[in-house]
C-alpha cells in the first residue's frame, strides 16, 4: 500500500461533513478530486489521521448564476466547468483557464474547490478568482462567511480556511459588457503547472478603459492582485503604448524568488512578456466585442 | 488499520466485487485483486498517465483514486477496448499500423486517454490531438505514430458511423 493509514469517512451531506471534522481537531483532510491530495498521500508527504470523501456529497456540486454572479459548489469537476454551457456564455474567461488546468484526464475528477483549497501558487483557479476578485463561502459548525481572494489565500498552500472549516462555494463574478480578456501563462510542457501566470480582463465603454482587472501568478506564494497596473490602463486606455508602460510596471510589482523551476529575474522577465500579450489579446478582443 | 470496507462496481462490463483496505489504491485494485495488470502503474503521481481508465465514460487517473471511491462505478480498462470476439478498437488497430508503440508501457494509457479525447472531438486537428496526449508519457516513440495513429483512428471511426 503507498498511501500511509488513515480513517475513511464517506459523508453524504455537508452537516455531516462537518460534523466529522469537528471530531477529528484538524486532524483530517477533506479529500476533493485527489489530484493534489492523493498523490500527497502516495508519497507519503501527508499523513492525515482521517480523509472526509466529499465526492459523495451531491449538494457540493453545481454551477449557477445569481447576483452577479457564477456560484459554483466546491465538488464541481473542472471537466464540468470546462463544457459549461452557462460557463460559456457568461465567463468563457474560465473556459480558457480550465483548459489550462491539468489534462483532460485530471479535470475528470480535479474540483475547483479542490484546487482553490489546495493554493498551488501557480495553479490557474487561485489567479483568476484574484483577478476577478471572486469570493470563497467557507463553512463551519458555527456559520458561513464570505472572503475575498486577498485574505483567502495566505501564502505557498496556506489558506484562510480554519480547522473545523470547509470551502463550500467559490463566487465569480460574470463578464461585464463590453470587455475583453485573456489568460496568458508560461509553462515548459502543456499541463504543467505555470511558470508565471497573468490573467486580465479589460471593459472600455466609449472608448474609455472603465474597469481593469489584472492578476499575476507564479511570482509568490499567492496570486497577486495588480492593482497599479490596473490604474495605469484605466487613466491611460489600453492602446499600445498604456500596455506597454503598464508591462514594464507589472514586472516591477511582482516580487519572484527563484526555485527549480525559474530565477528570479526569468519570473520578472515573464511577467512583463505574458502582461503585454494578455493586455493586447484582451485589447484586440474588446475593440471586436464593441 | 481502517475497517476493510466491500466495494463492486462494473469494470468491462462485468461486475466485479472485493474487500479492501480503504487506502488501497484503485489501479492496485484493478491489477492485484481483479488480475487486470493491462493497466500500468508508473508515477504514481498524477504525471504519466500509463494508469489512465475510463471511470464512468471520462479517462481518468487510477492511482489518484480509490478502490472504496469506485463502489458503483463503471470502469473500462485497455481490456474492455477490443470486441468480445478478438477484434481490435480501430485505436489499438490504427496503433499496430502506425508503429504507435515500442516498449508499450504508456500504451494502456494512451489509448483509453486517446478513446475519451475522440469521444470528446471525434474531428480532432494535430495540435489537438498533441494536446490531448499531453496527459500520458511516452519514452519511446517521441509520438510521431502515436500521433498519426490517433488520427488515422478518429478518421476512420467516422467514416464507420
Amino acid at each position: 500500500m503507498k498511501p500511509p493509514p488513515f480513517e475513511y469517512h464517506d459523508p453524504k451531506t455537508v452537516d455531516e461533513t462537518l460534523a466529522i471534522l469537528g471530531r477529528y481537531g484538524g486532524e483530517a483532510r477533506l479529500l476533493a478530486g485527489g489530484q493534489s491530495l492523493m498523490a500527497l498521500l502516495n508519497f507519503r508527504l501527508a499523513s492525515p489521521a482521517a480523509l472526509v470523501d466529499l465526492n459523495p456529497v451531491p449538494e457540493l456540486s453545481y454551477i449557477r448564476e445569481e447576483g452577479g454572479q457564477l456560484r459554483f459548489g466546491a465538488m464541481t469537476r473542472q471537466r464540468q466547468i470546462e463544457f459549461s454551457p452557462l460557463v460559456a456564455s457568461r465567463l468563457p474567461l474560465m473556459i480558457e483557464a480550465t483548459r489550462m488546468v491539468g489534462h483532460l484526464p485530471t479535470r475528470t475528477r480535479g474540483t475547483i474547490g479542490g484546487s482553490i483549497a489546495h493554493a498551488d501558487p501557480a495553479a490557474e483557479y487561485p489567479a483568476l478568482v484574484t483577478a476577478l476578485d471572486g469570493e470563497m463561502v467557507l463553512r463551519s459548525a458555527s456559520g458561513t462567511r464570505v472572503v475575498k481572494p486577498a485574505d483567502f489565500f495566505k501564502g505557498f498552500f496556506t489558506t484562510a480556511i480554519a480547522p473545523g472549516e470547509m470551502l463550500v462555494e467559490v463566487r465569480i463574478p460574470v463578464t461585464p459588457a463590453h470587455s475583453g480578456w485573456a489568460f496568458e501563462e508560461f509553462s515548459r510542457r502543456h499541463g504543467d503547472f505555470a511558470i508565471v501566470e497573468i490573467v486580465t480582463m479589460l471593459t472600455v465603454d466609449n472608448g474609455r478603459c472603465t474597469r481593469a482587472r489584472v492578476a499575476a501568478s507564479g511570482v509568490g506564494g499567492a496570486p497577486v492582485r495588480l492593482r497599479p497596473v490596473e490604474e495605469i490602463l484605466e487613466r491611460d486606455g489600453v492602446g499600445e503604448r498604456a500596455i506597454g508602460e503598464a508591462s514594464a510596471r507589472a514586472a516591477e510589482l511582482v516580487d519572484p524568488t527563484s526555485d527549480l523551476h525559474a530565477s528570479a529575474d526569468y519570473r520578472r522577465h515573464l511577467t512583463r512578456v505574458l502582461t503585454r500579450r494578455a493586455l493586447t489579446r484582451a485589447a484586440l478582443q474588446v475593440r471586436g466585442n464593441n | 488499520m481502517a475497517e476493510p470496507r466491500k466495494v463492486s462496481f462494473k469494470i468491462n462490463g462485468a461486475v466485479r466485487e472485493g474487500t479492501t483496505e480503504p487506502r488501497k489504491l484503485l489501479v492496485d485494485f484493478i491489477r492485484d485483486d481483479l488480475g487486470l495488470t493491462g493497466t500500468h502503474i508508473g508515477c504514481e503521481h498524477g504525471i504519466c498517465g500509463a494508469c489512465t481508465i475510463l471511470f464512468n465514460g471520462e479517462a481518468a487517473r487510477s492511482c489518484l483514486m480509490l478502490a472504496v471511491q469506485a463502489d458503483g462505478a463503471e470502469i473500462t480498462t485497455v481490456e474492455g477496448l477490443a470486441a468480445p470476439d478478438g477484434t481490435l478498437h480501430p485505436l489499438q488497430q490504427a496503433f499496430w499500423e502506425h508503429h504507435a508503440l515500442q516498449c508499450g508501457f504508456c500504451t494502456p494509457g494512451m489509448l483509453m486517454a486517446a478513446c475519451d479525447l475522440l469521444r470528446v472531438n471525434p474531428s480532432p486537428t494535430e495540435e489537438e490531438i498533441r494536446t490531448g496526449l499531453s496527459a500520458v508519457l511516452c519514452r519511446c516513440t517521441g509520438y510521431q505514430g502515436i500521433v498519426d495513429a490517433v488520427k488515422a483512428a478518429a478518421d476512420r471511426m467516422r467514416s464507420s458511423n
